[in-house]
């Protein structure tokens, strides 16, 4: 993944607000890199960017060599759904499906089931005897687990997560993040991380600073 | 009280935000307001326009004369009573075309009239001076003045010619006539030296032999409790009007019960906090009491305005049917009453409370710290359905009791609205099945999704749904009823009216005259007296009607049942043939006999046949003719239907009125008779249909309201989906597919549901409110139209927030996600 | 003179008046007749109606005892009043009847109104012979001579039927039955027959009593009778015990308004100047919430008469459309003798 000279500025009542201007990273399959930076930084805008989740003002973002900046809407979800793995802090599974239709549901809307990687997946993330309940019958740790698994079970090339533990206690904070990591190098994708944590970031391959728009590696 | 300010204040702030969420409140609570006003003020109307016709002549007490044998009489009657010591005062009725509208003219005798009817303001010197000096004067209500389109003060210029004296208006006025000086009336009317009745002074009481003695049988007793009938007959009419427009009421209470709930979902984490912040409970519920008035008083204002509108809207319908169907003269003119002003207002109110107290209850109750445990919405929407079946059966067993025990008018209608509320609560339930079964089936992902996840939109819309159905079950119910009705009484007025030629001669010895004149027409080929005389049997009026034997009678009369020979029996032997209705009331069958209370004695008679006598109020008995005048001494020559041959029926009524002119009180031919009886009851239906329609239209507001408070929320479920790459317009669409799937069950429901109903009203309600059963009609082509007209409100309340969802920026999904939330 | 014309002029009138405010009688009755002096009373033409005037009444007053012992009064009124000059036939007619009847005793006053249009034979006035009727109410004379005649009237609670024998000639009032009601030319035509005795039977609440008495007929015919200060009057009519009858009147206006004349027993008439009059109320009864004065003193200088009139029931109210009191009234004094009372406008 390449980003180059990416923009991005949100309108509010008191004019536009520029949140990046002119960020540049370079992040390659199998790297991981953790991002930090104060709150309301742009940590997080300049994540939904490269998981085209949003549009950029300015700028080129190259996923194995396609901008997914100039897509459309039509193209970026066939980004989303089949080249990225997002994790979120909370709510992203799908209340009304069960554990394993959440684990399965982004794999088969990609077409890219693979039900041997599933069931691997699964029994790595300890899963195995949870896939007929409910998100809201597990705890918090479990539900990232499904999380995770679920955006990895199309097996990305990139894997975004935006400060995926911060909803959970350190012990069972810093697990999912070992079990992250160990799958991450497993798919050999890319993972990018929005953490507020020095300690969590320092597991991680390379760190960066958003600060005052820009990205500043560390 | 301070406390109370800062949390309204608080409180408030939420409305601010979501302003779509207040409107639906609003708007819910004023619409339900409005159509039950609505209707309230239409039978207010009503009710008011009775009293004051029934209290112009009798004030509720008094007395009336009339001609014996129907008709008018001779003025000379009057100066007889009065030279005997009895106080009675003369009044000529009659009607009078102006311009385009008919207005009913009624002749006063000022000096005369007693000072404590209806009319007393008329009645003394003072109004004599009015009415016989200059060009005298014409009284009329304010609203008839302005029905007529003239002003006060103007002198209506009848068709006939005839300048009334200017018009002074006078509330006291019965609606839609014009009062004059008993002159003027004579003159108008063209009846120089008659009178159509007499009034008795009500300190007064003549007993029958009295005026036997002094007017030789030519008159007889009215007790002013016979014309109080209009009130007691026109009341299954405004029975059918109470209940749609409860019907309504509940219709637009779903959606104030569906806006409160989502507002205090909504607001439940504000509610928090300001507990937490050290608000009372008591403050907080008095607070969230004080913002319910203010809707209440806002949205019942409203509400009041809107049924007002629907009022005076419908009301020219409401009263042409109402004259059609029971002669009652309702004013056109709609006039403000405080009392339907306060009963909306409570309406709105009680409804504004009943849909907002369990907010108010779980306010109350509320934990000042909340358990941050994720809502278990699975175990909510079990408990949820688990309810909805509950009441839902026990609205069931309602239904069926009262369909069992009841044999009333409510009973018919607890019938109808208790098995409406039972399928309707049980909607979530066929929904929530229909949506498993779905689910089973589907085999992509994201098909999966679409069905696992309506079941969880289900709770949220299901109060509109449920409104949906409610209001497309009574559509088909009502519209199937109706569309039988139509049916069978234009096939019966097919049936039913043969003669060509209807007439009423203005005494019974023009009648004669008439009669032996027609004779010697050639054209003419059956002259049928249909001589009528009136009873009671129990407190209910009977018409009795006369027959002589005709082919027109024994090949055309309609029979519901009847012995084998019904026709010999009916003129040979003490028989009768009886209404459906009255029959119904003195559960006879053919070949039962039953006592006839005639002039003066009691008549036992058989049971020849039943005939149905669709949409009259009152029971009917039809005799031989010679019988009828042996028994009823009383009875009216003046009544004939005459049979013509091939298309002479113009010819010969020409013919009949250039020779006797003023001497036929009224002449029409069968199509005339055909056209007056449909439109009256189109028009009767018309007001139902609208009804019908306005309920529709508000179970869609309601449904769009409940889409929308709805879509917000709707975010938080779609916002995980479109992260991993579904786009938004393929969201949209599902989103949109599946509000179309919840009416499409809802209308697949409201099919039978409305069928039931239909039997319901057919077989319970109308039987009991008319006297009368129709034939139950089937019509499927409507179903399809229910069933699309659904889809289309569905479509139209789903169209704009599921364009908000295919609209949303991603900034506003990705909101979902955002940490700090 | 009478109350009885004020009370209809009153309730026939277009303008809304309270019953004090007899203002509007002031004005000309345009397109009607105007009594004129001299004009000559003829008789028995007279006795019936004068359509060319606005009003006119027939009225008898009987004070009258029963075979209890007791003392009854007996009033029989027909108004007839004109509401416009223009006329015609059958309910085109535009005269107005009146019939007010009461029967009075010391403890009950119990009396009726009934109304009619002309032109339909409800009501009228047939002579000779003399016949007024309203309802089943009549006057009527036997004979055109009105040697003798009989009185019926009925109401919810009383009725009567009075037969009436005269003994004296018809008398007539003011200047030979031209009767001044003010200063400014105001008057009608006015003749009496006070010299009726009655024998009949009078009914209260279902009781029948036969009774016996003295009758006093009034005729009077007009068309503007009253000056605009003009608020009401008092009105007696006197059978003393000399064989003398006595009327007399007093006009309540800016400056009071009084005549009367004197009835010797062969019928012989005197005017009596208004200077030789004295009224002077003694007491007053109150009812409906106004005073009204049911004893008298009265004069007449020139006949050295001083006389107290006292009423047999001070609660003779006339409850009417428009309301008076009218009742009968014992004479002590300087001479006895008793006779009736009418008073209006209070
Ligand atoms: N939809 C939006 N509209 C306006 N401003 C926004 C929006 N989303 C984020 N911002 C602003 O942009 C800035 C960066 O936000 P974000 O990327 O969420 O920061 P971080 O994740 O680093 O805390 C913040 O100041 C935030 O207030
Ligand atoms: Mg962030």
């Amino acid at each position: 993944m390449c980003v180059r000279g990416l923009s991005k500025s949100y309108a509010t009542p008191q004019g536009p607000l520029p949140v990046l201007r002119g960020v540049d990273l370079t992040l390659e399959a199998g790297e991981t890199l953790a991002m930090m930076g104060e709150s309301g930084s742009g940590k997080s805008t300049l994540l939904h960017l490269v998981g085209a989740l949003d549009d950029a003002d300015a700028g080129d973002i190259l996923l194995d060599g396609v901008n997914i900046a100039g897509l459309p809407e039509n193209g970026k979800a066939t980004v989303r759904r089949e080249t990225i793995g997002v994790v979120f802090q909370q709510f992203n599974l799908i209340a009304s499906l069960t554990v394993g239709e959440n684990l399965a549901f982004q794999s088969r809307l990609a077409n890219r089931y693979d039900p041997d990687w599933m069931a691997r997946l699964t029994q790595r993330l300890g899963l195995d005897n949870l896939t007929g309940r409910y998100p809201e019958q597990l705890s918090g740790g479990q539900q990232q687990r499904v999380a995770i698994g679920r955006a990895l079970a199309a097996r990305p090339r990139l894997l975004l997560a935006d400060e995926p533990t911060g909803n959970l206690d350190e012990p069972t904070g810093d697990a999912a993040l070992a079990l992250t990591l160990e799958l991450v190098a497993e798919t050999g994708c890319g993972f990018l991380m929005v953490t507020h944590s020095v300690r969590l970031a320092s597991r991680l391959q390379r760190q960066a600073t958003l600060a005052a728009g820009t990205l500043i590696s560390t | 009280m301070r406390q109370i300010c800062w949390t309204l204040a608080a409180l408030a702030s939420h409305w601010r935000k979501h302003p779509a969420n207040l409107a639906t409140l609003i708007l819910g609570l004023a619409i339900a307001t409005a159509l039950w006003s609505g209707v309230q003020a239409l039978n207010t109307q009503a009710r008011r326009s009775y009293d004051s016709a029934a209290n112009a002549f009798t004030g509720g007490k008094a007395q009336n004369l009339v001609a014996a044998q129907g008709g008018l009489f001779a003025q000379d009657l009057f100066v007889a009573l009065r030279r005997a010591g009895l106080k009675v005062s003369p009044i000529l009725e009659g009607s009078a075309r102006i311009g385009k509208k008919t207005a009913k003219l009624i002749g006063i005798e000022p000096l005369t009239l007693p000072r404590d009817v209806g009319l007393a303001p008329l009645a003394g010197n003072r109004s004599a001076t009015g009415m016989l000096t200059g060009d005298g004067l014409s009284y009329a209500a304010p609203g008839t003045i302005r029905d007529l389109g003239v002003l006060a003060g103007e002198r209506p210029l009848t068709d006939a010619g005839f300048k009334l004296p200017p018009l002074v208006a006078l509330s006291e006025a019965p609606p839609g006539a014009i009062i004059v000086d008993i002159g003027v009336a004579q003159k108008a009317l063209n009846r120089p030296g008659r009178l159509s009745r007499m009034i008795v002074a009500p300190d007064m009481r003549i007993d029958a032999t009295t005026l036997t003695e002094a007017t030789d049988r030519a008159l007889r007793i009215v007790e002013p409790e016979e014309d109080s009938d209009l009130a007691r007959l026109t009341d299954s009419f405004h029975l059918n009007l109470t209940a749609f427009g409860l019907l309504a009421f509940l219709v637009g209470f779903f959606i104030v019960h569906a806006s409160f709930g989502l507002a205090f979902e909504q607001r439940l984490p504000v509610l928090r906090t300001l507990r937490a912040l050290g608000v009372s409970a008591r403050a907080l519920v008095a607070a969230m009491v004080i913002e319910l008035s203010a809707f209440t008083l806002l949205a019942g204002g409203a509400g009041v305005i809107g049924g007002y509108l629907i009022a005076a809207a419908l009301l020219p319908d409401v009263s042409a049917s109402l004259e059609g169907l029971y002669g009652a003269q309702i004013s056109g003119a709609l006039t403000l009453d405080a009392r339907w002003i306060i009963s909306a207002l409570a309406m709105a109110g009680g409804g504004a409370l009943f849909a907002g107290a369990s907010g108010l209850l779980k306010t109350f109750n509320l934990p000042v710290l909340s358990v941050a445990r994720p809502i278990a919405w699975r175990e909510a929407h079990r408990r949820y359905l688990a309810r909805q079946a509950t009441f839902a059966l026990l609205s069931l067993m309602v239904a069926v009791l009262a369909g069992y025990f009841a044999d009333t008018l409510e009973g018919g209608f607890t019938v109808i609205a208790a098995s409406l509320l039972g399928v309707a609560l049980l909607l979530p339930l066929a929904l929530e099945a229909l949506l498993r079964i779905g689910e089973a089936l589907s085999k992509t992902p994201l098909s999966r999704w679409f069905f696992a996840d309506g079941r969880q939109e289900i709770a949220g819309l299901s109060l509109a749904l449920m409104a949906l159905l409610l209001a497309l079950a009574t559509n088909i119910g009502v519209g199937g009823m109706v569309e039988g009705f139509r049916h069978t009484f234009i096939g019966w007025l097919d049936q039913r009216l043969v003669a060509e030629i209807y007439y009423e001669a203005a005494t019974p010895h023009d009648a004669r005259e008439i009669e032996d004149w027609a004779r010697k027409d050639k054209e003419i080929v059956a002259i049928l007296p249909v001589w009528r005389s009136k009873t009671r049997i129990g407190d209910w009026p009977v018409e009795v009607m006369g027959m002589t034997p005709h082919t027109t009678y024994s090949e055309h009369f309609p029979l519901n049942a009847a012995t084998p020979d019904v026709w010999r029996m009916l003129h040979e032997e003490d028989a009768a043939l009886v209404s459906e209705q009255l029959a119904r009331r003195l559960k006879l069958s053919p070949g039962d006999s039953f006592d006839l209370p005639t002039t003066g004695d009691s008549w036992r008679l058989r049971v020849a046949g039943i005939f149905p006598d669709y949409g009259n109020p009152k029971g009917q008995i039809r005799l031989d003719h010679t019988r009828l005048a042996q028994h009823f001494a009383d009875a009216s020559g003046i009544h004939y239907s005459l049979r013509v041959a091939g298309d002479a029926t113009t010819r010969v009524m020409t013919r009949l009125q250039e020779t006797f002119g003023a001497r036929i009180a009224r002449i029409v031919d069968q199509a005339e008779v055909k056209k007056i009886s449909t439109e009256i009851f189109e028009r009767t239906f018309t007001v139902t249909t609208a009804l019908n329609t306005l309920t529709l239209v508000v179970s869609a507001i309601a449904l769009f309201a409940s889409l929308l408070t709805l879509s917000n929320l709707r975010l938080a479920h779609v916002a995980p989906v479109w992260a991993i790459g579904v786009t938004r317009d393929r969201l949209a669409t599902l989103e949109m597919l599946r509000i179309l799937v919840f009416a499409a069950g809802a209308a697949l429901i409201a099919i039978p549901l409305g069928l039931f109903m239909t039997w319901a009203l057919v077989d319970i309600v109308n039987v009991v409110a008319f006297g009368w059963r129709l034939p139950m009609h089937i019509f499927p082509q409507h179903w399809l139209t229910v069933f699309a007209t659904a889809q289309v409100a569905a479509l139209v309340a789903g169209l704009v927030p599921v364009r908000r969802l295919a609209r949303a920026a991603p900034a506003e999904l990705l909101k979902v996600f955002a940490n700090e939330r | 003179m009478n109350a009885r014309l004020f009370a209809l002029l009153l309730t026939l009138s277009p303008v809304a008046v309270n019953a004090a405010d007899y203002g509007w009688l002031g004005e000309a009755a345009s397109g009607f007749a105007t009594p004129k002096p001299g004009a000559p009373i003829l008789f028995p033409q007279d006795h019936a109606a004068h359509p060319g005037f606005r009003t006119e009444w027939w009225y008898l007053t009987a004070n009258l005892t029963g075979d209890d012992g007791k003392s009854y009064g007996a009033q029989w009124t027909l108004f007839r009043y004109s509401l416009e000059a223009r006329d015609g036939s059958g309910w085109d007619n535009r005269t107005a009847w009146m019939g007010h009847a009461a029967v009075t005793s010391a403890t009950e006053h119990v009396f009726a109104q009934t109304m009619a249009r002309g032109g339909v034979n409800q009501a009228g006035v047939d002579n000779p012979p003399f016949r007024a009727f309203i309802d089943d109410w009549f006057f009527e004379a036997r004979d055109a001579q009105f040697t003798a005649g009989r009185l019926h009237a009925r109401g919810a609670r009383f009725g009567y039927t009075l037969d009436l024998t005269r003994s004296g000639p018809f008398v007539l009032q003011g200047d030979k039955g031209y009767s001044r009601k003010a200063g400014e030319g105001q008057a009608s035509h006015y003749y009496s027959q006070p010299f009726f005795s009655v024998d009949g039977a009078v009914t209260i609440d279902g009781q029948k009593i036969h009774v016996t008495g003295r009758g006093w007929m009034d005729r009077e015919w007009s068309s503007q009778t009253m000056a605009p200060d003009q608020k009401g009057w008092d009105w007696f009519s006197l059978h003393l015990t000399s064989g003398d009858r006595l009327m007399l009147f007093r006009l309540r206006g800016a400056q009071d308004y009084r005549s009367g004349n004197w009835i010797a027993p062969d019928g012989g008439v005197t005017q009596l100047a208004g200077e030789d009059i004295v009224f002077e109320p003694l007491d007053h009864t109150s009812l409906e919430g106004r005073a009204l004065p049911t004893r008298w003193r009265v004069k007449v200088k020139s006949r050295n008469l001083d006389i107290v009139t006292s009423a047999l029931n001070p609660k003779s109210w006339m409850g009417t459309d428009f309301p008076y009191w009218e009742g009968p009234i014992a004479v002590s004094g300087s001479t006895r003798g008793e006779g009736y009372l009418e008073m209006t406008g209070y």
